[in-house]
């Protein structure tokens, strides 16, 4: 170190042009086929991933909210609403994972309107790649901070007495299901991300779209108490059908009914929206 | 296949007939307004072209149809041959966006940016580092390349930002102001950059507001004003369209101007004037031809010069001459901002 330190090297102020290696770098430039849509997309993972290294505040949503949130309802709501702390996290438990997951998935249009404000989306969208890759890149990396959140949830339910009659197989298969949901849903937020001027704004109407579909279904309580136009919400809302699910997965009483539903559900909104935002993405002035 | 070979395969050679842009009738609205208005352009292969205007004309949004980001809503464009619309992919493959145009993400590092961009071009790993570092190394970043993008200073970004556009050899290559806010040196320094590309064959189109830059760097200039490209040429060529430069004289004994005055008005055959100097007088010529016979009059009929001057105007001139305003004059909001402010 030391030897580098006296060695007077010319600060990056006082740069001088160097243009014969600029020369050489320009024509030194192969020209590669670029990469295919699979490789594209773990690439464009690769940058979320390298992003969470740079701003790790990034994780602190995707654990201590949802921390946060799973303590405060357990402790909050538990004894009046199942008797006691230690019944009522057995129901909630999956409700809470949902909720939080879903939450999560949010920043994911954050993230592409920030992109877009600052000018990396014009850079990535002038790339000879597959168009749609740096939207499942990012979903796929997304992902894998969800996987990361249901991990810290999971372990605090059971720090909190949670105990899963599925066993490992039955809680995986749950969670594999809903990482399948929240990547479908993540193109509602990709699609408001384009349309939308400010990350504020995409903020704002996803909250008004998260809000009911989370509080309108099952994860809190069963909806037998509900008036019936709630209940008729309730019933046909994708995330009761993936609540239904994950419970059932994780005390290994699932129906294929509703694993099918959410599946079902889930392909439907990557076939309507996934086009839907491609065509935004390809002509956003 | 080793990307030497199919770079030795697709090689620097290619064929001449396509200009390296070719557009007509190109319009783009944004709402009520008409933010490009029927653009014509023919920019051929090599050099510097440039786009002058002031904020608002049109130029970025022009860039942005010929980059595949937007649409035209009407005519055609077509880059090496390609249109623009239906052979989008083989555009992109060839042109390379730097600057407002197209940022680096700010939260990574220099050389995680060039690494991305390599592996999405289609570097293998390896190849890809050795890429990033070769770049880095020439632009004088590699003490910075594990520093944040968002910690560079100004000249640092835009060598980074042209640094991230020449990872694969564009043929045409879009710089859209790229010394504005920059010091003296500095902005030598991006000339230098741009210039060295040149000789590498890319083809650059620069837009800029100073007319010094343009005059600098420019083969070949577009005057664009209110979407419509207004005059276009070399910068000599657009400066003796607006008629041309001036002569001025003083002479020796100001009791002999008027006798000058005479003489010069016959010979140049163009109005001469009086300056407030007692001494001075400005003619405006058409060109420099008689100049030298003039001055030999004056020297045959004993009248002394003090001084002579020959001047072009300025780009400013021809600008103001051009569009009605000076390119300063005009309100300094973003280019292109009312095409992000207007929901398509």
């Amino acid at each position: 170190m030391t030897a580098v330190a006296s060695t007077p090297t010319p600060t990056q102020q006082h740069w001088t042009p160097d243009t014969a290696a600029v020369h050489e770098a320009l024509v030194a430039g192969a020209r590669p086929r670029p990469q295919g849509p699979l490789a594209a997309s773990a690439t464009f993972g690769w940058r979320t991933l390298l992003r969470i290294k740079h701003v790790p505040e990034q994780l602190f949503d995707v654990t201590a909210f949802p921390v946060m949130m799973t303590l405060i309802f357990t402790f909050l709501f538990g004894g009046a609403l199942a008797g006691s702390v230690d019944a009522y996290i057995q129901f909630f438990l999956p409700g809470i994972l949902v909720q939080s997951i879903l939450m999560i998935t949010m920043y994911t249009g954050v993230a592409l309107n920030t992109d877009i404000e600052k000018g990396v989306f014009d850079r990535i969208r002038s790339l000879p790649v597959w168009r749609p890759s740096a939207l499942v890149g990012a979903l796929l990396g997304d992902v894998l901070r969800f996987t990361l959140a249901s991990a810290v949830i999971i372990s605090l339910g059971l720090l909190l007495g949670f105990r899963p009659d599925g066993g490992p197989l039955g809680v995986l298969g749950a969670v594999g299901l809903l990482l399948v949901f929240a990547f479908a849903l993540g193109w509602i937020w990709t699609f408001l991300a384009l349309r939308l001027q400010t990350p504020n704004a995409v903020m704002g109407w996803s909250m008004l779209v998260i809000t009911p579909l989370t509080f309108g279904s099952n994860i809190f309580v069963d909806p037998s108490t509900m008036p019936g136009w709630l209940q008729a919400f309730v019933d046909v809302n994708p995330v009761s059908h993936l609540v239904t699910a994950v419970r059932g997965l994780m005390h290994g009483e699932a129906m294929a009914g509703d694993v099918g539903m959410v599946l079902l559900w889930s392909a439907l909104l990557v076939a309507v929206l996934g086009p839907l935002t491609m065509r935004r993405y390809g002509n956003r002035s | 296949m080793t990307i030497a070979e199919v770079a030795a395969v697709r090689g620097p050679g290619r064929p001449a007939e396509e200009p390296a842009i070719e557009t007509e009738g190109l319009v783009k609205r944004f709402g009520a307004t008409r933010a490009v208005d029927g653009v014509d352009l023919v920019i051929p292969r090599g050099g510097v072209h440039g786009f002058l205007g002031p904020n608002g004309a049109g130029k970025t949004t022009t860039i942005r149809m010929l980059a595949t980001l937007i649409r035209p809503d009407e005519g055609t464009a077509r880059v090496f041959g390609h249109d623009v619309v239906r052979e989008a992919d083989a555009v992109r493959a060839r042109v390379s966006l730097t600057g407002q145009f197209a940022s680096l993400d700010e939260d990574l590092t220099g050389d995680e940016n060039l690494r991305l961009l390599a592996r999405l071009l289609g570097y293998p790993r390896a190849e890809g580092r050795a890429r990033a570092e070769q770049l880095l190394d020439a632009f004088g970043l590699t003490d910075a390349a594990g520093k944040q993008v968002k910690k560079y200073s100004g000249g640092m970004r835009r060598r980074i930002d042209i640094a991230a556009s020449i990872v694969v050899r564009p043929d045409l290559i879009f710089l859209d102001e790229p010394t504005t806010g920059l010091d003296p040196r500095s902005r030598n320094q991006v000339w230098e950059v741009i210039r060295a590309l040149v000789r590498g064959g890319t083809t650059v189109l620069l837009t800029t507001q100073y007319l010094d830059e343009a005059d600098q760097l420019a083969d070949r200039i577009s005057v664009i004003d209110a979407g419509r490209v207004v005059a276009e040429g070399s910068p000599g060529e657009l400066k003796a369209s607006v008629g041309t430069g001036t002569l001025q004289v003083r002479v020796r004994r100001p009791d002999q101007r008027a006798d000058a005055r005479d003489l010069l008005t016959r010979v140049l055959g163009v109005e001469v004037r009086e300056q407030s100097d007692p001494a001075g007088l400005t003619a405006a010529i058409g060109d420099a031809g008689p100049v030298a016979r003039a001055l030999t009059a004056l020297e045959d009929a004993d009248i002394g010069l003090a001084q002579y001057a020959l001047g072009q105007p300025s780009l400013d001139e021809v600008f103001l001459a051009l569009t009605g305003h000076t390119a300063e004059t005009v309100p300094p909001s973003r280019d292109g901002a009312t095409s992000e402010e207007t929901p398509a």
